[in-house]
């Protein structure tokens, strides 16, 4: 159990101490590395209890994929700090408010937590011995929780249509390589024999 | 817990092992090899002639595209893994689940085709 | 527990892990000058042959060079994550090969969720090639890195969707039932190549993509792009980044094979051929076949243009790939295994 505790606290001390440099770092380049950072790390923590197959997709989905994307914003941005400085501020009332909720459901989970301890192991306990982790989340998504899958899915629809949407813009006069018709081409349509007088031209 | 420990630990040390070994040999030319640096030397490669401004610009959004979509496919593959496990468990009616769920995204697929999305200029 | 029974555990491992570590190393100095020797004679050269008996030294004189050579950080770099990014690329594409199993229980860590680690340490690898290339604060690094981080994202898609067509087929994510489920008395065709042969070759090539390897080694392109993300990188950085390159195909390599190929199953199913000490060798041997292959494309294929590399992957293999699964489902779902 030792060696259990000690992670924990390892991986717990370097997620909320990178948590802090993703917004206290300078440079947002490296704020995003931060943020990678601590995605391994909750990733590790997912570990610790025993729920192996969030901690893979966290990496993952959140590391893989997430954070390139996070990446790739942030390279796209013309870099001004002293206008990032200038944000702040005028941002900071609404991230106090986010921050607030946050904390309050924080205080809320802690609660319940004292209230009915033994609660909470029951249902952390809830996968049958001999089942694994992913075997056991299979089994009741795609049944019990079917409509939630599928709303889900729903929602990466919306969210596929929306990234189109707001991202796509076609450049005009882009010549593009069609296979089918370069494929497509014969002797007959591509070249033409022409009998050319003398001293005239074509 | 145990269990997890005794899964994990080996890949950890495996992991430290190889950070050893990676970073012995990012120091070892610091350390070992001959330095001369000059301000030529030192300076961002471009093809003889000095850089015309920062290197770092602004390139096409078709990149973030690109990535947007990637992570909703990936979040489908991510749906993809427990089910493709408990196949057996599921029966008919899982099998189903996910071929409208499958079916849903095919016509996000199917949009984005035809919006041109996946053409690359 | 007795401590010095712990410490004597934890010693085991890294011995054990030490081994693993050297052999793949020294495995991968070999591959390399393999590489090499297999594209001079499609060339009709004699590739690297001076240094020790026919250029077998070659590797590691090219490795003693790299420790010798002066590093330079350029100066407008961001010197930090200039030197992370070849750590990152190279420890990552190494700690892969935790899980993979050489032979029945042959890995140092045999995980419950080993393809999903061995995915999720393959799509961090974009993250060696995007710090490098961000961090060298030059015009052709920049775009490589892009080019390559584009790339590899694309092509990740249709290796997730090959890996659920083979899970699917042995229901667990652990490598080791992996390769035992294609255990049979057919022997090499009762593995998953015969019945999923689409989705072998769709992995197979993905993989090449996946790995920068040629014809799609588009962030290096060296005509266009010098060197694409390792234009600044000299001595043992670039060393990291190249080790880490040909780890990461040999780690596709392995991947191949055990998803495949059998792992370490013999494919000729009776007796002298399936002795237990044989089993690492045909594990070996099924890598470097791959790796073969893997050499040959390199060898024949011209370059892919970048449009036509997106269009390959977002245009043929994700739609491919997606009526594979659908097909591999419906086919399990109504007409029972497909093991052949």
């Amino acid at each position: 159990m030792n060696i259990v505790t000690g992670f924990f606290y390892l991986f717990s001390t370097v997620l909320i101490a990178s948590a802090v440099m993703v917004i206290s770092a300078r440079n947002p380049v490296h704020s995003v590395l931060f943020l990678i950072l601590a995605f391994v790390n909750a990733a590790g923590l997912f570990l610790l209890l025993g729920a192996e197959f969030l901690a893979m997709i966290l990496v993952i989905v959140y590391v893989g994929a997430v954070a390139v994307l996070f990446l790739f914003v942030v390279m796209m941005l013309d870099v001004d700090f002293a206008e990032l400085k200038q944000g702040f501020l005028q941002y900071l009332p609404v991230g106090a408010l986010i921050g607030i909720a946050v904390l309050v459901e924080l205080v809320f989970v802690l609660g319940t937590w004292f209230q009915a301890p033994g609660e909470l192991i029951t249902r952390a306990s809830a996968v049958k011995p001999g089942v694994s982790n992913t075997q056991a989340l299979g089994q009741v998504l795609y049944t019990q929780y079917v409509y939630f899958f599928e709303i889900s899915g729903l929602i990466l629809l919306t969210a596929m249509i929306g990234a189109i949407v707001l991202t796509l813009r076609h450049k005009v006069g882009v010549k593009r390589q069609d296979i089918a018709q370069q494929v497509a081409r014969t002797k007959e349509t591509a070249m033409e024999v022409k009998k050319v007088p003398s001293r005239v031209g074509v | 817990m145990q269990s997890v420990i005794a899964d994990y630990l080996p890949l950890v040390i495996f992991m430290a092992l190889s950070l050893v070994i990676g970073g012995a040999l990012l120091v070892a030319p610091f350390a070992l090899a001959f330095k001369a640096p000059d301000s030529e030397k030192l300076s961002a490669y471009e093809c003889g002639f000095k850089a015309f401004d920062d290197a770092r610009m602004k390139f096409d959004i078709r990149f973030y595209l690109v990535s947007l979509l990637f992570i909703i496919f990936d979040l489908e593959v991510a749906f993809l893994f427990p089910w493709a496990i408990a196949f057996k468990d599921v029966g008919l009616f899982g099998f189903w689940a996910m071929i409208i769920f499958l079916g849903v995204l095919t016509i996000g697929f199917v949009y984005e085709w035809n919006k041109g999305a996946l053409e690359w200029d | 527990m007795d401590p010095s029974f712990v410490f004597l555990g934890v010693l085991m491992m890294i011995v054990k892990g030490l081994a693993l570590l050297v052999g793949l190393l020294i495995f991968v100095a070999y591959i390399l000058l393999a590489d090499r020797k297999i594209w001079a004679a499609v060339q009709l050269r004699r590739g690297p042959n001076v240094v020790g008996p026919w250029g077998l030294l070659q590797s590691f004189a090219d490795m003693l060079k790299f420790v010798f050579k002066e590093p330079i950080v350029p100066s407008g770099a961001n010197k930090g994550v200039f030197l992370l990014a070849p750590l990152v690329t190279s420890v990552l594409a190494m700690s892969a090969w935790a899980v993979i199993p050489l032979s029945s229980g042959w890995a140092i860590a045999d995980l419950n969720v080993g393809i999903l680690y061995i995915f999720a340490i393959s799509s961090l690898g974009v993250y060696g090639v995007i710090m490098g290339g961000w961090a060298s604060n030059s015009k052709y690094p920049f775009l490589g890195a892009l080019r390559s981080a584009a790339q590899m994202v694309s092509y990740e898609v249709s290796i997730g969707f090959v890996l659920i067509t083979v899970l699917l087929c042995s229901g667990s994510l652990n490598l080791t039932d992996i390769v035992e489920a294609q255990q049979s008395k057919w022997g090499l065709f009762g593995w998953y190549w015969l019945p999923l042969f689409p989705m072998f070759v769709i992995f197979f090539i993905s993989a090449l993509a996946e790995t920068n390897r040629p014809p799609f080694d588009l962030p290096e392109a060296e005509s266009e792009l010098v060197a694409g993300f390792m234009v600044e990188y000299s001595s043992t950085p670039y060393l990291l980044f190249m080790m880490g390159e040909y780890v990461a195909i040999l780690t596709m390599c392995a991947m191949t094979t055990i998803l495949f190929m059998g792992g370490w199953l013999s494919p000729i199913p009776f007796s002298p051929f399936t002795a237990a000490w044989l089993a690492p060798i045909w594990f070996i041997l099924k890598v470097s076949l791959v790796f073969f292959m893997f050499a040959m494309v390199k060898a024949f294929v011209p370059r892919y243009r970048y449009d036509q590399l997106m269009r390959l992957g977002w245009k043929v293999f994700l739609p491919l790939s997606l009526v594979g699964v659908v097909v591999v489902a419906g086919f399990l779902q109504f007409f029972g295994g497909v093991h052949g």
